[in-house]
């Protein structure tokens, strides 16, 4: 039978000669995923039910990224037991303040996810290592436990939608426009339990930070993951960077798709997610009476070095509007590092930025950016719910870099085109 | 799994965890501390008012969004007997098995009950009655994979044997 990316690699997993949808399988897993919020939760349940070691002190991955450094005392009790935890079972790839950064920008830049791997992490936003070929979801705690204890977890083989594209992106138009319009398109629950594939000729022109952004919303649709094909690219990504071998699996030609949908990469405009879900997509360029008091570039989905650099390009040798708080996040140490020795933090401070270590904090309402009552914020985060960043009657506005530093310079929602 | 008798909170479509349990209360793994905070941003008169055996109903896509088992565990820890939904994020649909959070899909049901019903469900048939309505439907049946894990009391429970 012919089978989609993403189920070739799951049957692979299950040591099957083929899987069809639907079908429930026991996987085995080349990594394991937790953060400082999900992974307290996963100890008590590895704990209770009498485990005492990992399955493998190499594919457990331990970040802390959401209130770190620790912004209260219940947030450093979380990260001292993930801390004491990876202590005493040995876990390699365990990273604390200092050479931590948010799990879906550091995985794939340690190489500690690669092509062909099956990954879970108790993050929704796990799904962005499709982006290097690999099948990764998010789950829960009780998820990762499992995960942690026996190196397996159980998957309904999704059916697949089949993104095909084409042409190639306009200057100042980013894989985030690409993703929020294609959620606009299929709505928060349009890949419900499915793969979302990427494929077509428009792939080869979308730079590794462009498939990353795009996968890690890929759950912004209700997918169960999102998947692009390994190109030269990738290899030259996966080069040099990649811990372990990695393994190239392709579509078959005849595979089966639910749907399959054409994006012309070309015809995309900038595009901004409204409040309160991220489908209620409009073009920037008609957002100019949208007044904001805060911006914020940074997360898992746009906090990487091209997304630092399209700040750089929008914000170098300007000033933010007066009364805005912009906040600039690189997303890893090494990502820091070299917006430093290239000069973007300089540039980022002289224009009326704060940069800030890495955390996901304001994206989630955590802390480093919350919002007042009735505040608005253009965000490069993912998600836009109600109180996500806040007070419940703050609004959060999903844009691409381009467009969030577009809009500090104005200090309402702009196409980054016009400044 | 024993069924259920009680007074439902209904919600609409697309309820996402971060409404179920908002970011700003993660920082404990605590489920009596989460249970406290449960709903609060759409509904500041949920904790208050649910009790035990209580039904919970949404629309599409209930619990879509963060992958935070604080979500499900917060609205079991409130009391909460069972959610009725159109349909469910994919990672809550799997959390709540997991922790053992009774949830079940049905979009006629999820339709039709209104607030404040009394609705019973018999885990045994997944026949989902409002009792104020006087209708009855039947709701989708799991899995026997998934219905074992349930049986056994969620992952970890089915694991040690």
């Amino acid at each position: 039978m012919a089978m989609t990316m993403t189920q070739k690699i799951l049957a692979a997993h299950a040591h099957l000669a083929e899987v069809k949808p639907g079908q429930l399988i026991l996987a085995d897993l080349d990594g394991v995923l937790g953060n400082d919020i999900t992974t307290p939760v996963a100890i008590k349940e590895f704990e209770k039910a009498g485990f005492d070691h990992v399955f493998d002190r190499e594919k457990v991955n331990i970040v802390l990224d959401h209130f770190v450094p620790n912004k209260d005392i219940k947030a450093a009790q979380q990260s001292k037991a993930c801390r004491d935890f990876c202590h005493k079972h040995s876990v390699k790839n365990f990273f604390d303040v200092g050479q931590m950064g948010i799990e879906h920008a550091l995985l794939p830049e340690q190489g500690l996810v690669t092509a062909g791997d099956c990954v879970i992490g108790a993050d929704s936003h796990t799904c962005t290592y499709g982006a290097l070929g690999a099948f990764s979801t998010g789950v829960g705690s009780t998820d990762m436990a499992a995960g942690m204890a026996t190196g397996k977890a159980w998957f309904k083989v999704p059916e697949a939608i089949k993104v095909v594209l084409k042409g190639k992106l306009s200057p100042y138009v980013s894989g985030k426009d690409v993703i929020l319009h294609l959620i606009g398109e299929i709505g928060v629950d349009g890949a419900l339990y499915r793969s979302l594939e990427f494929t077509g000729e428009g792939v080869q022109s979308l730079s590794m930070d462009d498939r990353l952004c795009i996968c890690n919303m890929a759950i912004e649709a209700g997918a169960k993951n999102g998947i692009f094909p390994v190109d030269s690219l990738t290899l030259s990504y996966l080069e040099g960077r990649s811990q372990r071998p990695w393994k190239i699996y392709e579509a078959d030609e005849d595979a089966s798709y639910i749907q399959t949908i054409t994006l012309d990469l070309s015809l995309l405009e900038p595009t901004v997610s409204y409040p309160h879900l991220p489908e209620n997509t409009h073009l920037a360029k008609e957002g100019e009476s949208i007044f904001i008091d805060q911006v914020v570039i940074g997360s898992c989905t746009n906090g990487r070095l091209e997304d630092m650099q399209a700040a750089f390009e929008i914000l170098k040798g300007k000033k933010v509007k007066d009364g805005l708080r912009v906040i600039i996040i690189p997303a890893t140490m090494q990502i820091y590092k070299e917006c430093l020795v290239r000069g973007y933090i300089e540039a980022f401070i002289d224009a009326g930025c704060v940069v800030s270590t890495p955390t996901c904090g304001p994206c989630l309402g955590g802390y480093m950016g919350i919002l007042a009552e009735n505040e608005r914020c253009v965000s490069t985060t993912n998600r836009n719910f109600v109180g996500r960043m806040g007070h419940t009657s703050s609004e959060v506005y999903l844009a691409s870099p381009y467009t969030a530093a577009a809009s500090a310079l104005t200090g309402h929602i702009t196409d980054p085109r016009k400044v | 799994m024993e069924n259920v008798r009680g007074r439902v909170f209904k919600y609409p479509d697309n309820v996402d965890t971060d409404v179920i349990i908002p970011a700003r209360y993660l920082n404990t793994p605590d489920a009596k501390e989460l249970a406290v905070h449960c709903m609060e941003d759409i509904d500041r008169n949920f904790v208050s008012q649910v009790c035990a055996g209580d039904v919970m109903v949404g629309g599409w896509n209930f619990g879509c969004g963060s992958s935070r088992e604080h979500a499900p565990l917060a609205i079991k820890t409130c009391g909460i007997g069972v959610v009725i939904a159109k349909s469910f994020a994919r990672i809550f649909y799997r959390n709540a098995i997991n922790i053992g959070l009774p949830i079940l899909e049905s979009e006629e049901a999820a339709e039709k009950i209104q607030p404040g019903d009394i609705v019973y469900v018999d885990f045994q048939t997944g026949l989902i009655t409002d009792e104020t309505l006087g209708c009855s439907w039947q709701a989708e049946p799991f899995p026997e994979f998934i219905q074992n894990i349930i049986d056994k009391g969620g992952l970890m429970a089915s694991l040690k044997e």
